[in-house]
């Protein structure tokens, strides 16, 4: 698994690791809207079967980060590559969707008018073309995967109901269980554990750690609690780029961290 | 001939020196003459008359020049007259006052040539450049010009010496040039004449200079006088360059007149739909009312107070704002606000209730245009020499679509009214928590945005035939200027408008007036894909929630 | 929990197994036209016309008319009510096709027409026109004409498509130049050096495929075509609704976004159905003009094709049926209101879109359903509402 890197700051890391070395490369990465820069000379790397927790103050670009790597917003400057050698920044949100870069969004958005085996067949890794899906039928493998996330997400008795009927923390799953369906490489998930009770937030945090063991994750949570239970490497965000990067103990002894986040 | 051009410049000379023509004189005999000797004696009688400088010949000559006039055999005086049947009805040839209708035989027509008709329309410029008038003086002037006669040039340099108006007096110089340039044999005289013409700004100009230019089948030049052909060809060349600006700024006030129409429908739509995100279809209802309104309020004054028509406009813009705008008010409260949220329904809804608007308009007031009065002050029209047209209606309405639209900036930027309402539209939620009503608020708002389309109303009922549809044939385009403008910014409605209607008119020389529409609806269709938020999108994550 | 209770049944054939997975209103409207399509013409033509079931001529062309607006509003309920596409030029493609349709009509007149002329159609005489358009040639061949009826709309559809949705113009934006777009059209269409007829549109049709439209036979013989038409476009929408894609179609209605995070390329989907649904309302169109007699540009006034899109609404949008039968229900109230009471008829057609908005959202089929689920109509309707919100 993925120690937290000791004593490297990420700026001295820059030009030792090259985008080949990683799975996910952001270098210098810059977004402005009407002048407001929302990610400042941003620079992020996750190696494969990382799993890393993104901290940071409301404003800090967590979420513009996201938009950034999964298509949604294009960047002023900076370099995006996935594995190696995809320049992300060309590609729309399905191209990268379909490379397997799974998204959960802040506010669960599953559809709230398809049952919750609907919204995950309509996950399900297969053919996205129109025509495909036209003609497509479930075969028993595929109702078989989806019958198992189910029981992963413990969503199994809730099958048929429609998924606007679910409550906050199921949906939460839910949409977790989308990005299963995708079996992407690499998933982004914003905020998991908001709204959700503690026994629910405890159960996100196992289903996490359980998914990390085959796949890279970026978690961004402000549940201190949460990030501590994933036992990961943090890093922290202000004001469009890294503060700091390391292990909880480590951040949370920083200096300008407490400062501008932690310690009021 | 010689003899009597001289007896005639003295004669007008001392009439003009006696500064009242010979208005006494008795023009009977002189008329009666012209029935006289033949074409010899009918051109003396045109002569003596025109020597008069009474203008009470302008109406006998041109009569003569139409052929109306005859000599009643009986007395052998001269009326005019006019063919009805068999027969002729006569009418005193200066009053013009019925005298008698007689039988075809019992009259002559006085006839005129080729020759005698230039004679004549020389005479009535000549007649007309000494009238007080100086309408009269300015259209003689110009009839000189378009049938230049040696004899004028004396005249004219008379009449020029004596003229105060400057701007008959330069007509008169053009007209004066125009005769030197054809019947002068000087050399210099005839340069500087053109260099005269050269410095006006008009098609009939160009005519003349380009007829210097001409020429014959060979090639070979028709005027035979090199260095005046250099000068024309100079002066030609300032004169189109300029008629060309000036056609342009006539395109460019046209376009602006069509601009500051669109903007007018469109500030409301910018208030609901670009401030609200409400699609009201309703709009171009408002704005009906709002011509109706200012139908309404012309007739009451015309049954109550005739003396105040000319202000009927004043009255009408605020009632025309309160009429829309408490309709605009009951729509909300009525119907809009249980749909916020839903941009789609929105819209249907409001479309039905423009078909019922619409249809009730019909009902009450009935299918067919409605006569809209102008104020006196706002007929007529500002025209310059070069005949550039800015028609005063045109004018008021450019500068109050201005006006609407500073007022609407200022209020929404510096009352407590536009705060609360940018709030309210901002972030509902927080608005609220500080207390501010957000019902309230969005009525007002609503209403605001109807009443400014209603005031749209009254401009367009200057320009427009009012009618149940007229607000239908401003729907659309009035959409396509916010969208294109880009939503919720003022200030893109404004480049919007004017960008639509400049374009608008443009394109109309070249495509032609439907086909430029087509045009411009296709680039605008085109250009929301490359732009979806229009010409001033906001950028960021908060436009997009 | 077994993998195979999820899986719709896939035992018996396509088409059988479609018939049973539909709601029960659409098994109802399948069977009604079914129906209709064998009584209309033996009442029009083997019963006596003085018998109180003689069904008359204008009766037939009137009932054939409301099939074509419900094959429409359909084609409308298509975009509008699983995609989430309110588009509100959608009489721009009903009145493509009834141009194509128009234009084959046209050139079989041949030398019958005012001027006599062998080739060139009255209005281009009358125009001095010397020869016929380029894109008037093919049209005199019947099955040219029957793809152009599906490939003129589809084709602007799909030009038009193409740019609003890679560009991802959504919302009241994209109804706005939906709306934009037949307004153009409808100015275009108005201009007499565009070839089509100009302000009077193409009309004094004299015969189909040989058959003379005035007679009762065609009236017959067309009713029926657009019964079998509607029949067809409902099943292959249906088809279309219960499949995959339509839970596609459903889910980029409801959240777009998501669903491009999905990997689905949303601008593909919703150009496909689009296209598809701007064909069909090209047939509606096409079968239209034989049997109303004329078409002219004041079809593609931006006005009816918001009519449309009430038609669905007041059936029920998203539903299909509901569509078909909103269609039918507001057009049969418009001719009768519009020969009884003419003054009235605006005023009700406004009341209904605010009313419908407002009071009824989900229109006549949810009203039903809703009564339905609280028991009145439960045992008639229960098993077809949870056949079409489950659609397993």
């Amino acid at each position: 698994m993925n120690s937290p890197a000791e004593n490297s700051p990420a700026d001295d890391r820059a030009h030792v690791l090259r985008a080949q070395d990683v799975m996910l490369y952001l270098s210098g990465v810059t977004v402005s809207f009407d002048g407001f820069k929302a990610l400042n000379n941003l620079s992020l790397y996750i190696r494969p079967g990382e799993m890393r927790a993104i901290i940071g103050p409301n404003g800090a670009g967590k979420t513009t980060m996201m938009d950034v790597i999964t298509g949604k917003t294009r960047a002023d400057e900076g370099d995006v590559y996935f594995n190696g050698d995809v320049d992300l920044s060309k590609l729309d949100e399905a191209a990268i969707a379909n490379l397997g870069i799974g998204r959960k969004f802040q506010k669960p958005t599953v559809f709230e008018n398809l049952t919750v085996f609907e919204n995950l067949e309509l996950a399900l890794k297969t053919d996205r073309g129109p025509f495909a899906t036209l003609l497509f039928r479930l075969s028993k493998a595929q109702a078989a995967r989806i019958d198992e996330v189910l029981q992963t997400i413990s969503l199994t008795e809730q099958y048929g109901m429609q998924a606007g009927a679910l409550s906050h923390g199921q949906k939460q799953w839910l949409e977790i269980g989308m990005l299963l369906m995708q079996d992407p490489e690499l998933l982004l998930v914003d905020e998991p554990v908001a709204g959700m009770t503690d026994a629910e937030t405890d159960q996100t945090a196992d289903l996490l750690r359980t998914i990390a063991r085959e796949r890279s994750v970026i978690v961004v949570e402000h549940d201190m609690e949460f990030v501590r239970r994933l036992d990961t490497m943090v890093t922290v965000l202000h004001e469009g780029s890294v503060l700091a990067e390391g292990s909880l103990a480590r951040v949370q002894a920083d200096e300008r961290v407490i400062e501008v986040y932690l310690g009021r | 001939m010689p003899r009597c051009l001289a007896y005639l410049t003295v004669l007008l000379v001392a009439g003009l020196l006696a500064a009242a023509p010979l208005r006494a004189a008795d023009l009977r005999p002189l008329i009666d003459n012209l029935a006289n000797g033949g074409f010899k004696g009918t051109a003396k009688a045109v002569d003596e008359l025109a020597a008069t400088g009474d203008p009470d010949a302008v109406p006998v000559l041109s009569a003569l020049l139409e052929g109306a006039l005859y000599q009643r055999k009986s007395d052998k005086q001269v009326f005019r007259a006019e063919k009805a049947g068999r027969e002729l009805k006569l009418f005193d040839a200066v009053t013009g006052t019925p005298v008698e209708t007689v039988a075809k035989r019992a009259a002559r027509k006085v006839k005129v040539n080729n020759r005698l008709r230039k004679q004549i329309r020389g005479a009535l410029g000549t007649l007309t450049l000494l009238s007080p008038d100086p309408d009269q003086r300015r259209s003689g002037a110009d009839a000189v010009f378009k049938t230049p006669a040696p004899e004028n040039a004396v005249l004219l340099r008379a009449a020029i010496a004596k003229e105060t108006d400057e701007v008959v007096r330069r007509r008169m110089q053009r007209a004066l040039a125009a005769v030197t340039l054809r019947h002068d044999s000087d050399s210099t005289a005839r340069i500087a004449a053109v260099e005269t013409l050269g410095s006006f700004t008009d098609q009939d100009v160009r005519g003349v200079l380009s007829a210097v230019l001409l020429t014959d089948r060979d090639g070979n030049p028709l005027e035979a006088d090199a260095e005046l052909r250099a000068a024309a060809s100079a002066a030609l060349a300032g004169v189109e360059s300029r008629l060309e600006f000036w056609s342009a700024a006539e395109s460019v006030f046209h376009g602006l007149s069509l601009s500051s129409v669109l903007l007018l429908a469109a500030i409301g739509l910018a208030i609901t739909f670009g401030v609200m995100g409400v699609i009201n279809m309703a709009h171009g209802e408002m704005v009906m009312l709002g011509a109706y309104t200012t139908f309404v309020i012309q007739e009451i004054i015309r049954a109550s107070h005739p003396a105040l028509f000319d202000y009927s406009l004043f009255i009408a813009i605020p009632a025309a704002f309160l009429v829309a705008g408490t309709v605009g008010v009951g729509i909300e409260r009525g119907v809009i606000r249980f749909l916020y949220g839903r941009p789609l329904e929105t819209l249907l809804a409001t479309w039905g209730l423009s078909l019922i608007l619409q249809q009730t308009v019909r009902s009450i007031f009935g299918p067919t245009n409605k006569e809209v009065g102008t104020p006196s002050w706002m007929s007529g029209a500002l025209e310059f020499d070069s005949g550039l047209v800015l028609t005063y209606n045109r004018l008021a309405i450019i500068f109050f679509a201005l006006a609407v639209l500073a007022v609407l900036m200022l209020l929404l930027r510096y009352t407590a009214f536009g705060l609360r309402m940018r709030a309210v539209t901002q972030n509902r939620g927080m608005a609220s928590a500080m207390g501010i009503r957000t019902g309230q608020i969005d009525a007002l708002t609503f209403g605001l945005g109807s009443g400014i389309a209603g005031m749209a109303g009254v401009a367009l009922s200057q320009i427009d035939n009012v009618s149940p549809n007229l607000g239908q044939a401003y729907i659309v385009d009035s959409f396509m200027v916010v969208v294109f403008g880009g939503v919720g910014n003022l200030w893109g409605t404004f480049f919007g408008g004017m960008s639509l209607g400049l374009v608008n008119k443009f394109l109309e020389p070249y495509a032609g007036a439907v086909l430029g529409k087509i045009l411009v609806l296709v680039a605008i269709i085109l250009f929301i894909q490359r732009r979806p938020r229009g010409l001033f999108a906001l950028k960021g994550r908060a436009v997009e929630n | 929990m077994s993998s195979a209770a999820h899986i719709p049944e896939l035992r018996t054939g396509p088409l059988s197994g479609l018939l049973l997975s539909l709601p029960l209103g659409g098994k109802i409207m399948l069977g009604l036209l079914a129906l209709a399509a064998l009584l209309v013409p033996l009442l029009n033509l083997a019963v006596p016309a003085d018998s109180f079931f003689h069904v008359p001529a204008y009766m037939v062309a009137l009932l054939g008319k409301y099939l074509c607006y419900a094959l429409l509003a359909l084609s409308v309920d298509l975009v509008w009510g699983f995609c989430g596409i309110l588009s509100l030029g959608h009489g721009a493609f009903f009145g493509l096709g009834g141009y194509a349709m128009g234009m084959y009509l046209m050139r079989q007149i041949g030398p019958r027409g005012v001027y006599g002329d062998p080739l060139l159609p009255d209005f281009m005489v009358f125009l001095n026109w010397q020869e016929l358009p380029w894109f008037w040639y093919g049209f005199d061949m019947f099955p040219f004409a029957m793809v152009m009826v599906l490939l003129a709309p589809g084709l602007l559809a799909f030009l038009f498509g193409w740019l609003a949705f890679r560009s991802r113009v959504t919302g009241v934006y994209l109804s706005i130049i939906t709306q934009a777009m037949t307004y153009a059209l409808m100015l275009a269409f108005f201009r007499n050096d565009m070839g089509f007829g100009g302000n009077n549109g193409l009309t004094d049709f004299k015969d189909l495929l040989g058959f003379d439209l005035q007679s009762d036979a065609t009236r017959s013989g067309l009713f029926v075509a657009s019964a079998v038409s509607l029949a067809l476009g409902y099943l292959i929408c249906a088809a279309i609704v219960r499949s995959k894609f339509g839970r596609v179609l459903e889910a980029i209605r409801d959240a777009e976004s998501r669903v491009r995070f999905l990997g689905y390329r949303v601008e593909y989907y919703k150009l496909f159905v689009f296209t598809l649904s701007a064909m069909m309302a090209g047939v509606a169109g096409a079968l239209y003009v034989p049997q109303v007699g004329i078409i002219n540009p004041a079809e593609f006034a931006p006005a009816n094709s918001i009519e449309i899109v009430i038609w669905v609404a007041v059936g029920g949008r998203g539903t299909l049926y509901g569509a078909a039968l909103g269609a039918i229900l507001v057009n049969y109230a418009k001719t009768y209101f519009t020969g009884a009471l003419p003054e009235i008829w605006l005023f009700m057609l406004g009341a209904l879109f605010v009313s419908v908005t407002l009071f009824m959202p989900k229109g006549i089929v949810g009203v039903l359903r809703q009564a339905g689920r609280n028991g009145i109509l439960g045992a008639l309707y229960g098993r077809g509402r949870l056949g079409e919100e489950h659609g397993t």
